[in-house]
């Protein structure tokens, strides 16, 4: 077996707060190889940003905890390096770009200080090299006289091209993994076109890994090989982009699926609502998480949460249902 | 046409500019934002019509002018066959109990110190002031079934709520004075996608059942194609492209709405594969200062110099299908 560029495995993530435990994340594992894209799935509150930050350790504590797992990253844990190591992980070969590009931008200081700064801790370049770097990368993340626009503050770049600036700030190191959280959601469509473009040229070029956490689901289709759902805080289905569509097996991916219109459908159907609201995460369950929503739900699924087990070779699904049959795998 | 029955509201070349100004003391003027640059369009009694386009095109401030809440600068929305950009205050508040509004931002559109209760029956007490306080009570109740929520919540509040329990109690707060006409200010943009259904359903459920009339404001061009049944685009404060909603999918013949239409990501990898993209470069440029000619060309594929100097006007190009283009392709 070759090895695994990120592995990680059984990571739980709690926070405190005044109305008790939050289970946020509750023992999830997965692996990333080199040059792959991966999309992670669900919605809001359903874990999948508290996944990569507790992998990253961008986790503040209190009041969050990560209680349990370990994330081996070329051989070495993440969640056990002390804070110079993880530094030097960070930024440099793991590198993270996040939804609002506004608040993760300093906004004091340039754009162009903004993206030397990483080159010039991590790369130990001079000023005048991470400079003409800085350029290099603007210019390759699509931003015009990228040599004139150095000098300005992220409120002088619109969205998209903020969410540029991020990218060429992430890329500055040549990282090994970029993990997006959401990168295109504020952004308009043709806009969000543009930046997926960008990331998937980058992919090709760069070589490098992507995880792609989002809750469009049509996005992912587009752009990942493989895909995880999550639902409050556990994995849930996992396969490959292709099979995940056309052959979804768990209740909560054939509703997501179902619940969405697509643009290329003539006759509309009345879309599938899941009724029901996400679970609140304020107690482990000893259940299946998606019980209270499902309309297959029966007798074992109060009584045991089921893991993730494989139906073939890439496909797997913690759900005690088939959902062809109605009845128990 | 004007005359036409079928018509509900006919909105006549309208303008709405919003002044850019500077200094306290003396309020100079340092531009203007041409947010609605002259649009014109009907809507069918019963129908849903859906307005797309990116943020900053104007499609929420159409909105808004037609029913009042911004003042026109210049043109003329006819309800019913009545100008109402016309109306003295008193004539038009007996007008506007006829349309209403449902908001984007299911946690700002409800104050958050009335109770639910209060929050539907205020339009109530508003308006039918004949009414006795049960009366009130059993309609507020009745509306909340409507939206299917339960009448023992009357006493919460908003903040007890999820963001789709509060889009419908938007949605019965818009129907409590039994509108003709529903403006949907992207009503489902803040919602998760398995909530989203629901609203939708939702608001399908009371078309039927009230025959109510929809101008769907929106971004999500898989959600439009849903529920809507003619459909414009706009780009920087006009109308591009209007037509029917299979038409307007099938054949859009305007550049941008070929371009807005790939961009669109399709739930589907084995479709994906076979799709090709029309990246568009650039940016919106900024309503305060339009581009001469047609809005769109400079960032359009096929661009040709009459574009930089003349306006294309909105015309019909098929039955039914109209188009502000020079060089309208299918």
């Amino acid at each position: 077996m070759t090895a695994k560029l990120l592995d990680v495995k059984g990571i739980e993530t709690q926070f405190k707060t005044p109305e008790g435990l939050i289970y946020a994340v509750n023992g999830v594992s997965f692996s990333l190889n080199d040059g792959e894209i991966v999309g992670i799935v669900g919605e809001s509150g359903c874990g999948k940003s508290v996944t990569m930050l507790s992998v990253l350790r961008l986790i503040d504590s209190p009041p969050g905890n990560i209680v349990a797992g370990t994330a081996h990253f070329e051989g070495n844990d993440l969640l056990q390096m002390n804070k110079e190591e993880i530094r030097k992980v960070r930024g440099a070969q793991i590198s993270m770009i996040f939804q609002d590009s506004m608040t993760a931008l300093n906004p004091l200081l340039t754009i162009g200080r903004q993206i030397t700064e990483p080159l010039e801790t991590h790369m130990n370049m001079s000023k005048s090299q991470a400079k003409k770097r800085a350029i290099e990368l603007l210019s390759l993340v699509g931003i015009p006289d990228a040599k004139d626009r150095i000098g300005e503050y992220p409120h002088q770049f619109s969205g998209g091209m903020r969410q540029r600036a991020m990218i060429a700030m992430a890329l500055a190191c040549d990282p090994k993994i970029l993990i997006a959280d959401e990168p295109t959601t504020a952004l308009d469509v043709t806009i969000q076109a543009q930046i997926i473009e960008l990331v998937k040229r980058l992919r090709d070029e760069i070589g490098m890994a992507v995880i792609w956490i989002t809750h469009d689901l049509g996005i992912i289709a587009n752009l990942a090989q493989r895909v995880i759902v999550m639902y409050g805080g556990y994995f849930i289905e996992e396969a490959p982009v292709k099979e995940l569509y056309k052959n979804p097996q768990h209740p909560y991916t054939i509703g997501l699926l179902g619940s969405l219109p697509r643009m290329d459908e003539d006759q509309p159907k009345r879309l599938i609502s899941i009724d029901g609201l996400p679970p609140i995460l304020s107690e482990k369950p000893t259940f299946c998480p998606f019980a209270y929503r499902c309309t297959h739900v029966m007798d074992r699924c109060w009584q045991e949460n089921p893991t993730l087990q494989p139906i073939n070779s890439t496909h797997r699904v913690a759900c005690w249902i088939d959902p062809q049959t109605g009845r128990e795998r | 046409m004007a005359n036409d029955e079928n018509i509900l509201l006919r909105v006549e070349n309208l303008v709405k500019h919003f002044s850019v100004t500077y200094g306290n003391l003396l309020k100079r003027q340092r531009g203007v934002i041409h947010a609605v640059d002259g649009v014109s369009f009907e809507l069918h009694k019963g129908e849903t019509f859906g307005l797309v386009g990116e943020s900053g095109c104007g499609k929420s401030t159409t909105g808004r002018t037609l029913l009042q809440l911004y003042k026109p600068t210049s043109g003329s929305v006819y309800f019913q066959d009545i100008d109402i950009t016309k109306l003295k205050r008193e004539e038009l508040r007996s007008v506007r109990r006829k349309m209403q509004m449902i908001f984007q931002d299911p946690y700002a559109c409800l104050n958050p110190r009335m109770t639910v209760g209060e929050i539907v029956s205020d339009p109530l007490w508003v308006y039918n002031e004949g009414s006795s306080r049960k009366e009130i009570e059993e309609e507020v109740r009745h509306l909340l079934e409507l939206v299917q929520l339960s009448p023992s919540m009357v006493s919460r509040y908003p903040h007890e709520f999820s963001g789709g329990q509060r889009q419908r109690i938007g949605v019965a707060r818009a129907l409590a004075l039994q509108p003709e006409l529903v403006v949907c200010d992207e009503p489902i943009s803040a919602l998760d996608v398995s909530i989203q259904a629901q609203i939708v359903n939702l608001l399908e459920d009371l078309q039927q059942q009230f025959d109510l009339t929809y101008l769907f404001i929106a971004h999500d061009l898989s959600m439009v194609r849903h529920i809507c049944d003619r459909v414009a685009s706009m780009y920087l404060g006009v109308i591009v492209e209007l037509a029917d909603r299979n038409e307007f999918y099938h054949h859009p013949l305007h550049p941008y709405t070929k371009a807005l239409l790939s961009a669109v990501p399709i739930p589907d990898p084995f479709v994906e594969e076979k799709r090709r993209r029309i990246i568009l470069e650039g940016e919106v440029p900024s309503p305060m200062n339009p581009p001469s000619g047609c809005q769109f060309h400079t960032r359009c594929p096929i661009a040709q110099k009459i574009c930089g100097e003349v306006r294309p006007k909105l015309v019909e190009h098929a039955s039914g299908h109209f188009v502000a283009c020079h060089f309208p392709s299918d």
